[in-house]
């Protein structure tokens, strides 16, 4: 067993080294694109106007009422094939990009990831105490100021751990790449299983990774989440944690 | 300590019998095929056995010049049929496997579905010819195959320059080659075939030759005989080699895969 992990290791490690990168890849920018995607959809969703609030509403509810694998599915082979029956389009320079998958991957992720963000960040946004808002009214401040000033600080002190845990969860979401030929980590883990038979050697390997990215992921956002609730130590030490968001 | 006795006791009279007849031997012989693997093997509507490996051991019997039953046999019992001696040879697509040489023996193989590359008409691949991988032929190409096959890991293993895009069904690269995105896609020519044939294929075909190196693809299929009968395997070897040199074996073939060479190496 043992020799047979370094026999592994030793012999796919390009294979499991380019499938961590890509992973990484895969994760950072669905998580950077997703959540400034979610910032407005956010605040769209938290309108009192029905008419506003109704297209981000639809698109959350889609996205987080539909199974991934079934989006990545819809986008790479249904909306892949109707861009691929254009007439002319295999011809166009813009047909390098389109037939890659890793376009049409990454923008499930995007949109996935906005989704269940925006959703979480519609809690932490209504979950802004009142009284602070009557305050920032009393001062006279217009309300994109007060969104910027005093909402979206209180939203992320509120909404980090939730926050947190959906970055975890969009780690392990882009394993499903691997299914539109994408060649991350699990990806990778398969590839050597078809080689060498030995499914606990690579998938213990390709889980020690996603293991060590969770831990070092975790440690940096507990300290972001430090640095965002650096005031309450200062300035309300006996009043407690505020009220996580529920999401 | 039983078995072991029993093993080579059973051998020591395999051996003696086997030297006893030899020069007697194969005037007749029975031959077994499973029936029930079209069409390759199966029935008629009357129950009689037809299909390529039928024909293939009438052909097979008529150029040794011995007289041949063929008689029906379950998969599952092939190999102890064979061992019990209720017939002699068994034409059924059994692949050639170091697992079933531990039991039986096996004549060169008769048949072999070769790999081949399927792309839009009028593309044409080369990069597999006369036991040479030729390096460059893929150059430039995405090309899609079903994961953990035969096939992808030939491409890998000899292709690393490549884009190649591993799906996890042979019918996803398929989607995929129609829709454009990838250019080619490299699979067993049995399964190509009848998609090539389809509407779906309408436009694709085979765009290189057909090719089954056994480095990657395994040694095909063979005549399973017991291991004592070595001068079977020799009048059966002999034969083949004189059904493919004479042509007959290549007019069963197109009898029945007009566009795969069963016999590619």
């Amino acid at each position: 067993m043992f020799e047979d992990l370094l026999y592994v290791l030793g012999k796919y490690d390009t294979w499991l080294w380019r499938g961590f990168l890509l992973t990484i890849e895969l994760l950072v920018i669905s998580v950077t694109l997703g959540t400034l995607l979610a910032i407005p959809l956010a605040v769209a969703r938290v309108s009192k106007k029905v008419w506003i609030q109704a297209l981000p509403f639809a698109f959350i509810y889609v996205f987080r009422g539909t199974p991934l694998i079934g989006q990545l599915f819809m986008m790479y082979y249904g909306v892949g094939q109707l861009i691929a029956n254009i007439d002319g389009i295999q011809d166009h320079w813009t047909w390098t990009y389109l037939r890659d998958p890793y376009w049409y991957c990454l923008l499930t992720f995007v949109l996935n990831t906005a989704a269940y963000v925006a959703e979480i960040m519609r809690g932490g946004i209504q979950n802004v105490p009142n009284g602070e808002l009557e305050a920032a009214r009393a001062c006279g401040m217009s309300p994109s100021t007060t969104y910027r000033r005093i909402i979206f600080p209180r939203m992320w002190q509120m909404i980090w751990p939730a926050y947190t845990n959906d970055v975890i969860f969009t780690l392990k979401a882009t394993s499903l790449a691997s299914t539109v030929t994408m060649m991350e980590l699990t990806g990778a883990a398969r590839k050597i299983v078809a080689r060498t038979a030995l499914p606990y050697e690579a998938f213990i390997s390709a889980g020690v990774i996603y293991l060590i990215i969770v831990y070092t992921l975790t440690f940096g956002f507990k300290g972001i989440e430090r640095y965002l609730r650096r005031s309450e130590k200062r300035k309300e030490p006996k009043s407690g944690k505020p009220k996580a968001a529920s999401a | 300590m039983k078995n072991w006795i029993k093993v080579a006791s059973a051998a020591a009279v395999g051996i003696a019998l086997s030297a006893s007849v030899a020069s007697a031997a194969w005037d007749k012989v029975v031959v077994a095929t499973e029936g029930a693997y079209p069409p390759f093997n199966m029935m008629d509507d009357n129950g009689n056995l037809i299909g390529f490996d039928v024909d293939f051991a009438v052909k097979l019997c008529e150029t040794a010049k011995i007289e041949c039953e063929i008689v029906a046999q379950d998969w599952d019992g092939m190999i102890p049929g064979l061992l019990a001696k209720k017939y002699d040879a068994i034409i059924a697509q059994m692949s050639i496997t170091e697992e079933r040489k531990r039991s039986i023996d096996f004549s060169d193989y008769y048949s072999n579905t070769p790999a081949v590359f399927v792309g839009k008409d009028g593309m044409s691949i080369t990069a597999y010819k006369d036991g040479e991988v030729i390096e460059d032929a893929l150059d430039g190409m995405v090309i899609g195959v079903q994961r953990s096959t035969t096939h992808a890991n030939f491409l890998e293993d000899n292709f690393p320059g490549i884009e190649i895009r591993m799906y996890g069904t042979q019918d996803e690269a398929l989607l995929d080659l129609t829709a454009g995105r990838v250019d080619a896609t490299l699979a067993d020519s049995g399964t190509l075939e009848a998609w090539v044939n389809s509407d779906e294929g309408n436009g694709y075909g085979f765009v290189s030759n057909q090719f089954a190196p056994s480095q990657w693809f395994g040694e095909g299929a063979g005549i399973g005989i017991r291991k004592e009968d070595q001068d079977l395997k020799e009048i059966f070897n002999k034969a083949l080699a004189e059904m493919l040199a004479n042509g007959s074996y290549e007019e069963l073939n197109k009898k029945y895969f007009p566009a795969i060479d069963l016999h590619p190496n």
